[in-house]
């Protein structure tokens, strides 16, 4: 058992009452919600007549189904419009704040929480989506759960829960150029399985992940269910205050932030927390990970061979051989060279800022290949507004990315922008399961944003670190 | 079918019915349920669209899948491999493999939020090894109209002539077999204890609790 961590004290200080199942009644600190996993929990709600009891605490948004193009009213898919008017609807009901497009602050509901200050250490948040626990990269002990959850919070703003083990990752070392976060969580799921992290709270540190700025911990933690962990962080440091500070929360009441920053600082890990496992990665050994087949945990190295099935434990055998046989690779090849015909840039693993810049600073006097259709989806409407007063919407657009509005996107194809037939997607995003693009025979490459603006430019898969005039810091 | 979603929570000790082998391993919430089957704001009608893309072809055609098939039509056990359920936190996803009429699913291994989802749906997730569960699923193959026999209680599955012991995890166990599966009537129970952990939290500002006094 675990004793002393971050996550040892947040539950808790959360801890309502063990129920009759013999899970925790937890408190949730901040409940996130959206139109696709919400609507229903309301209308379970409604059919109990109970009513949302702390409408405080929970906050909206719109990014799954909203269009990244014209976002005029009502949308031009019925469903879409339907669902984003039952959400204003339940939202108006209940008195939950609601970041709608016309507010200049939607986004993808794991963008907005952290650049508002909502996303705090310390701080339980649940999300009716498995990516929730990129909030852990600020302290927050953040998990996705189902709508039967979402109701539960919303009528009692908690959830049943068992306590899980906790398992310390600790990258030592230094990443190398051209080497970011995207790589790191990659490797580790490589490493240790996509259910390798069942049961598991995964805490993230050493060398590699403090100097990482808050993005790329967002980007280590947002995968962490890839992993089979329904949760990962951080724990909270200068870094993490730094970022506070500047928020919507924070910027004008210091007294505020001092007084919460003493119970961040509480809820660290000791310095002799005890771990149910340690996990060591060396992260000098890391290079650019791309992913060959259909699961996130199916990566290697950039200038690595793909694997044989046939030197792999059956289960994972088979997997490996639909894997390769769906996406058309072959054993012992590496995934450099492989064609391209979709770049997307986006998602809530990897639209931040510094994603933006650096994936610029690739396409920047460069153009896309004539046989890609390339774009942008900004994490947030902040995001696009500050990238856009950096002129980093011009460097995409000349070079021949559309440049468009916030949302989930082609990370899961539930609006509009979605693979066509086989194509096959150099994606920023976080899965690459069959079907996941919108298509069900599209082909998705996982890659850091660096590597998918390298691809956009090429039309293949591509070492970023051989292109010529790309700054890799 | 709304009874279980809607009402009062009511024991789950045993399911009894035909079995419908998917094999594989990592078969994620994408492949259950599509994302664009969830353009909707009810579960109504999501049974049609199971493993859509598995079962249909661009034109709609049949492909071959397990529930395509008319020997297992009517089945309601699902015999499944390792990490079923991966991917997203989608409910639609366990509420689709419900509605095509599935009560119990026995497995290698489940992702831990589709197992977390089954159980709010009151459906059994049992787990058992490798071989015992390739064992089962040949055996529902190559009788498929003969019936098994979940039982949460005992955390047994028995089959033909045999008997698979099985693991149910503790609080499901303990939540379908007692009928205290309604997270939402236990936790609600206790609304005071609730308001006292908020009122202890130093982030939680005071504006932010329920404005009339909470009964518990």
């Amino acid at each position: 058992m675990s004793e002393g961590t971050l996550y040892d004290k947040v539950w808790d200080e959360h801890t309502v009452t063990t129920l009759p199942t013999g899970q925790t009644q937890l408190f949730v600190g901040l409940h996130l919600i959206h139109e696709v996993t919400s609507p229903q929990a309301f209308g379970m709600l409604q059919e109990r007549d109970l009513d949302v009891a702390y409408p405080e605490l929970t906050h909206a948004t719109v990014d799954h189904i909203v269009p990244t193009g014209d976002r005029s009213r009502p949308f031009e898919n019925d469903a879409a419009e339907r669902m984003m008017e039952e959400l204003e609807e339940n939202v108006r009901d209940a008195g939950i704040e609601f970041d709608d497009p016309t507010t200049g602050n939607q986004g993808i509901v794991h963008v907005i929480g952290p650049e508002q200050g909502i996303t705090t250490p310390g701080k339980t948040i649940v999300c009716g989506d498995s990516h929730t626990a990129t909030h852990g990269a600020f302290g927050a002990v953040a998990f996705g759960i189902g709508t039967s959850q979402i109701r539960d919070v919303l009528a009692t703003q908690c959830i049943a829960m068992e306590k899980q083990k906790v398992r310390r990752i600790e990258v030592e070392g230094e990443l190398g150029p051209g080497v970011e976060a995207k790589d790191v969580i990659l490797e580790i799921i490589r490493r240790l399985g996509t259910d390798g992290g069942v049961g598991h709270v995964y805490e993230y540190g050493g060398e590699a992940i403090e100097s990482l700025g808050m993005e790329g911990r967002m980007s280590i933690c947002n995968m962490s269910i890839e992993g089979g962990a329904r949760a990962g962080y951080v724990n909270p440091d200068e870094t993490t205050y730094e970022w506070l500070a500047e928020t919507d929360a924070y910027a004008d009441d210091p007294e505020k932030f001092e007084r919460h920053k003493e119970y961040w600082e509480s809820i660290r890990s000791d310095d002799d927390a005890e771990y149910d496992d340690v996990v060591t990665i060396d992260a000098s050994e890391l290079e650019p990970v791309v992913t060959w087949g259909t699961t996130p945990g199916q990566g290697i190295g950039i200038t690595d061979p793909i694997p044989d099935p046939e030197e792999m434990e059956s289960g994972d055998a088979d997997v490996a051989r639909r894997a390769q046989d769906h996406m058309r690779v072959e054993p012992g090849e590496t995934m450099a060279g492989y064609d391209i015909d979709v770049a997307f840039l986006g998602s809530c693993t990897n639209a931040r800022l510094p994603d933006l810049r650096a994936a610029a600073n690739v396409v920047e006097g460069r153009e896309v290949d004539d046989d890609v259709r390339a774009f942008v989806v900004p994490g947030s409407q902040r995001v696009k507004a500050a990238a856009e007063a950096e002129g980093l919407d011009e460097v995409f657009k000349e070079a021949g990315f559309d440049w468009r509005d916030a949302g989930c996107s082609m990370c899961l194809g539930m609006n509009d922008d979605q693979l066509q037939g086989d194509e096959a997607c150099a994606s920023s995003s976080n899965r690459n399961f069959i079907g996941r693009q919108g298509s069900k025979d599209g082909r998705t490459v996982l890659m850091n944003p660096r590597m998918v603006a390298a691809a956009a430019i090429t039309g293949e898969v591509t070492d970023v670190r051989d292109l010529k005039g790309v700054t890799l810091a | 079918m709304s009874d279980i979603e809607d009402g009062p929570a009511d024991t789950v000790e045993e399911v009894t019915g035909t079995g419908i082998p998917v094999r594989g391993n990592d078969i994620d919430t994408d492949q259950i349920i599509p994302a664009r089957f969830m353009k909707v704001v009810t579960f109504d009608g999501l049974g049609e669209y199971a493993f859509f893309d598995q079962r249909f072809d661009d034109e709609d055609e049949e492909k071959d899948h397990p529930f395509n098939e008319d020997r297992y039509q009517g089945a309601n056990v699902l015999v499944v491999n390792s990490n079923f359920g991966c991917g997203s936190s989608r409910e639609h996803a366990p509420q689709a493999l419900m509605r095509w009429g599935i009560d119990a699913i026995v497995g290698e291994s489940f992702a831990e939020i589709f197992a977390g989802n089954c159980l709010a749906l009151g459906i059994p997730t049992l787990t058992a090894d490798h071989e015992s569960i390739n064992a089962l699923q040949q055996w529902v193959d190559d009788h498929p109209e003969e019936e098994l026999h979940v039982d949460v209680v005992r955390e047994t599955i028995e089959y033909g002539s045999n008997e698979l012991d099985a693991t149910v995890d503790k609080a499901q166990h303990k939540a379908l077999v007692e009928g205290v599966w309604d997270t939402t009537a236990l936790m609600e129970a206790n609304a005071a204890a609730t308001r006292d952990v908020a009122e202890s939290l130093p982030y939680v500002e005071s504006e932010s609790l329920p404005r009339a006094e909470t009964d518990d």
